[in-house]
């Protein structure tokens, strides 16, 4: 893994406008990443970028900035890591400091809370946008127990409300039992 | 020393909440409220509206309320960066292992066997703030008569500009915001 100075103003840049922009929850700010690093700067790849999601869930600590200290890490090391979380907790840190001084008056103006009622319609599109990218991906690897995977995913946090961390290990578990799966098929072809 | 009791509070905040903003909140709430006593349970309250309200980790956007509301600028440092310690340590270590080994066959199957939950995940979230912004309900109370149209053909003229177009994501977002409220006041609704 090389690391790689001259993209550190970029990756600054990137977060800091993703994270000024995303209402709504880490798995927005994933969905953005997803579009900046792997489909426009084409730094990551698609499933690296799945990977780096899994573990930002399973880790402690508010999603986008985890995902900053790994993607960050990725480009350039620990200064990297440590550029990509600037990027992502400056805009708030201002946004709310200057809130925090007048915010009996934003709380209740009815602008402010309609355009963020609306705004989720939007959230809502560009995440769609990007599932239906990510779900066809899935589908195109054409193994059922993937698909069947990503089916029952969906319906255990959505409709059935477990949590996103208990999903993911879920997964983990049947990953582990697949790969013995697999060792035991290469050797019985071996014998 | 209050700023040595706010640092250690969020230092905890940021180690504990796993699984995103929503478990941070409680977290928050007893090391701020009930721990330490830096904030009456109504101020508390107020913080968790703003903190939606606004761009950003739901954790990021409650320390630094806390720590301007406690101590001013000096406060907003001293939380942002315990909250996030945790995080840097615990996520770095985590990379430096993801990067050594993930090239690695067996690594590699197992990883693939994750990928199907993250897409679900992401699915599901964009699932509840579909219904959120539709019908302002969870999927649980949704009622189909109380569909908000202008909510659904944002929803719909977005999707059709991000495939159709492939617009900027963050202009989709904010021009969603303007358009629907432009929409919403030219009906007289605000």
């Amino acid at each position: 893994m090389k690391k790689d100075y001259s993209k550190l103003r970029t990756l600054f840049k990137t977060m800091f406008v993703l994270s000024a922009c995303t209402f709504g929850g880490g798995f927005v700010i994933v969905s953005l990443m997803k579009k900046k690093y792997v489909d426009e700067l084409k730094w990551f790849e698609e499933s690296e970028m799945l990977d780096v999601t899994a573990i930002t869930q399973s880790s402690p600590g508010p999603l986008p900035v985890n995902a900053s200290v790994i993607i960050g890490y990725r480009i350039a090391g620990v200064v990297g890591s440590l550029t990509a979380i600037a990027g992502t907790i400056l805009p708030p840190m201002i946004i709310i400091s200057v809130i925090s001084l007048f915010y009996e008056q934003f709380r209740t103006n009815l602008y402010i809370s309609t355009a963020l009622q609306v705004m989720r319609a939007g959230v809502a599109a560009v995440i769609f946008d990007v599932v239906i990218n990510l779900s066809g991906n899935v589908i195109r690897t054409r193994r059922l127990l993937y698909i069947a995977m990503m089916l029952t995913a969906f319906a255990a946090r959505y409709l059935w409300g477990i949590s996103a961390m208990a999903v993911i290990l879920t997964c983990l578990a049947i990953g582990l039992v697949d790969l013995s799966v697999s060792f035991r098929r290469e050797k019985g072809v071996e014998a | 020393m209050l700023l040595l009791k706010l640092f250690f509070a969020f230092i905890q905040v940021g180690l504990f909440s796993v699984g995103g903003g929503y478990a941070a909140i409680p977290l928050i709430q007893e090391q701020i409220v009930d721990i330490y006593g830096l904030m009456t349970l109504e101020e508390f309250s107020d913080l968790v509206t703003v903190a939606e309200m606004t761009p950003g980790p739901i954790s990021i956007n409650s320390a630094t309320f806390v720590g301007m509301r406690i101590a001013g600028i000096f406060g907003v440092f001293v939380c942002t960066i315990a909250c996030i310690i945790p995080s840097f340590c615990i996520c770095l270590m985590l990379a430096h292992f993801y990067y050594k080994y993930r090239s690695v066959k067996g690594v590699q199957v197992v990883l693939s066997a994750m990928r199907p939950a993250v897409v679900a995940l992401i699915a599901s979230a964009g699932a509840s703030i579909l219904m959120l912004g539709l019908f302002q309900a969870e999927l649980a109370e949704v009622i189909p008569g109380n569909i908000r149209i202008v909510e659904l053909g944002i929803f719909a003229g977005a999707l059709f500009l991000l495939r159709k177009y492939r617009m900027n994501a963050i202009l989709i977002i904010l021009g969603s915001g303007v358009v629907g409220t432009a929409i919403y006041s030219l009906m007289g609704a605000v």
